[in-house]
């Protein structure tokens, strides 16, 4: 099963299957450690539709919910 | 000459390193893009004097993504000699995705050494590296340091001339995928580096605190709040048992040169005029009276604890996490929350505030925000000035004038969003680590900031000052008062005088506030008069960056938006007030 890290509850962790965009943006991603088979952890949502704080290896990161809907988990 | 340059991922010490091996200060922060130019310095090694050079943080160094052509440019056979050498400053507590730039930096055949920085931070995050084996396997120098420290040092100035490129890794056949590179850089990593159960430090839980919303938000504004009380406690009290006393003990010589120098124009120059015969530090407007007093006395003690307050949330690495919790305000002005970085610097000074807004990504987003910081951040300098001069009409004057600041802040981020054209890119920003602020980068930092202020701010200030007593002597201003006089005194409500300080603010807005004071003006009259000086225009300094950073098609614009914009909002303080 999958889905993307906006559906992740907060202080949970998934392993990433799928970042749905182009090569740029994957190589984007990939600059901050964000990449297939990478786990992260979703450390918080901030409100009225704004950014996602996400933890991989020792990095904390603040991502767009766009881009964070990219971002496909397995569960 | 022999270059060294410096690169590296964003926020992983490079500035620190620069600063260390060439002796020269520079501002060192913990966020990501605190520098934003190349810095050059010198050193002696092996009695051979060498070029530093601190380049931009960068992630990779693919072409196409504007922040990082700085390095890629430095880099290129038509600038990099045979005999320059690269330091590739790393984080050693995220090895792995800083290693995808060495791998970039080690295809290309490049001379290096590797410094694995912030080496103290590995031991209590339970991260180890085997840095032997890793030297190995890279097939270049690798040296474990940690420049905030300076530990580890002496042995990298030691190493730098073993300095090589990489047998195993240069690449001048074909290029390397990004898939390949990480595959490479994962197998390394499994090989020199073991993670273990680590203990979260007290600081650490107070990360996830300070970013959770419903935590996160009265943390940043407890924080805040705090900032202007200790800014505000420590200014005073420098004025009222430092400066204030110094200038009182200097007058009964101010006095004697009064007297000795009659009613000559030099007397006008140096003193200034008598305010019922005795000089009045702030209305005197000479050289050594208002000319050195509202700069030390009155100016200096606020910039000084502003920078004090700054440095510390900049060294503890607030700043990202408070850009995270505005982010959604921001984007609502086609900004995102980086953008509190311009705002905060502006607040100190203008000018490194302009200089920031690099690191926004976009042409419409820096637009937006050096536009909105010219119009609506007054400087410390000025705020002081402000404050020390609506405080006596009460609280409410304060607030009408900022909150008009910030109306007009939100109207014109509205506006400006959806009338620019161009985009505004998504959040993706890296939140440093709390860090323990240390007090020897913290001091070094607000003394270059106040040495700036003193050096820069007060030979304006007296240029200011001549230029008013030329400026009344010579009838320039009474002429430029009555062409003026339709819009200052119909439109706005203000004697015509108060052009004077309007001219004078093109030069130090300080000084022009200071200037309302011999006028008399209704509370109404100088609260519309200071919000148009904040407003109107920015210093000339200011000016010189906005117009190097933005160019001239879009300075124009700028321009134009300020003068249209303070009008408008001068014309309706005078009808509501």
């Amino acid at each position: 099963m999958s889905k993307s890290i906006l559906e992740m509850e907060p202080e949970s962790s998934a392993k990433i299957i799928e970042l749905d965009g182009s090569e740029e943006f994957k190589r984007k991603l990939a600059t901050l450690n964000i990449r297939i088979g990478k786990t992260i952890k979703k450390i918080a949502m901030q409100p009225f539709r704004g950014p996602i704080i996400i933890e991989v290896d020792a990095t904390k990161v603040t991502i767009g919910r766009g881009i964070a809907s990219k971002i496909i988990v397995e569960y | 000459m022999k270059k060294i340059l410096l690169i590296g991922n964003p926020n992983v010490g490079k500035s620190t390193f620069f600063s260390r091996l060439t002796g020269v200060d520079v501002v060192i922060s913990n966020y990501p893009g605190t520098t934003v130019e190349l810095k050059k310095g010198k050193m002696i090694l092996d009695s051979q004097t060498v070029e530093i050079i601190d380049v931009p943080g960068n992630y990779s160094l693919d072409a196409g993504c504007k922040a990082e052509e700085v390095a890629v440019d430095i880099i290129s056979k038509k600038v990099f000699n045979d005999d320059d050498i690269i330091i590739n400053v790393i984080d050693s507590t995220n090895l792995e995705r800083n290693l995808f730039l060495t791998f970039q930096l080690l295809e290309k055949g490049l001379p290096m050494i590797i410094a694995l920085n912030f080496w103290n931070e590995t031991r209590h995050k339970g991260i180890k590296i085997d840095v032997d084996r890793l030297e190995k396997l890279l097939d270049i120098p690798v040296v474990p340091t940690t420049a905030l420290t300076g530990e580890g040092f002496k042995e990298l100035v030691y190493r730098i001339k073993e300095a090589k490129a990489s047998k195993d890794y240069s690449a001048d056949k074909k290029p390397i995928s990004n898939d390949k590179r990480w595959s490479q850089i994962g197998a390394i990593i499994k090989n020199v580096q073991k993670l273990h159960s680590k203990k979260h430090r007290w600081y650490e839980r107070l990360e996830d605190i300070s970013i959770k919303p419903r935590t996160g938000i009265p943390f940043a504004a407890a924080v805040l709040l705090l900032c202007f009380f200790a800014i505000r406690l420590i200014g005073e009290n420098l004025i009222r048992y430092v400066f204030d006393p110094l200038f009182n003990l200097a007058l009964p010589l101010l006095n004697s040169i009064s007297s000795f120098s009659g009613n000559s124009f030099l007397h006008s120059i140096i003193i200034g005029n008598l305010v019922d015969g005795k000089i009045d530090f702030i209305q005197s407007m000479g050289f050594i009276t208002t000319g050195l007093y509202v700069p030390i006395a009155m100016v200096l003690p606020y910039v000084f604890a502003f920078y004090l307050v700054l440095g510390f949330l900049e060294d503890v690495g607030f700043l990202p996490r408070l850009a995270t919790l505005v982010d959604t305000i921001m984007h609502r002005f086609g900004l995102h929350g980086l953008a509190v970085i311009p705002m905060l610097l502006g607040l100190g000074c203008n000018v490194p505030g302009a200089m920031s807004t690099r690191v926004l990504e976009t042409k419409k987003q820096r637009f937006i925000a050096a536009t909105i910081m010219a119009i609506c951040v007054p400087c410390m300098a000025q705020m002081a000035m402000i404050y020390g001069l609506l405080a006596k009409y009460g609280v409410s004057a304060l607030i009408i004038l900022f909150l008009t600041l910030l109306i007009i802040a939100i109207i014109l981020g509205l506006a400006m969003h959806r009338l620019i054209k161009g985009v505004t890119p998504e959040t993706f920003m890296e939140i440093p680590p709390y860090r323990m602020p240390m007090f020897k980068s913290l001091t070094k930092k607000l003394w270059m900031r106040t040495k700036y202020f003193i050096t820069d701010a007060i030979p304006y200030m007296l240029l200011g000052v001549f230029i008013v007593n030329i400026l009344y002597f010579t009838g320039i201003i009474e002429f430029i008062g009555n062409i003026a006089a339709p819009v200052v005194v119909k439109l706005l409500g203000l004697p015509k005088e108060a052009v004077a300080s309007l001219i004078i603010g093109f030069l130090r807005k300080d000084i022009a506030v200071g200037m309302l004071i011999p006028l008399g003006l209704t509370m109404k009259q100088m609260i519309i008069a200071c919000t148009i000086l904040v407003m109107y225009f920015p210093c000339i300094a200011t000016f010189a960056v906005m117009l190097k950073e933005l160019g001239i098609k879009d300075m124009i614009k700028s321009t134009a938006i300020m003068v249209v914009v303070t009008l408008i909002t001068g014309w309706i303080l005078n009808m509501i007030l």
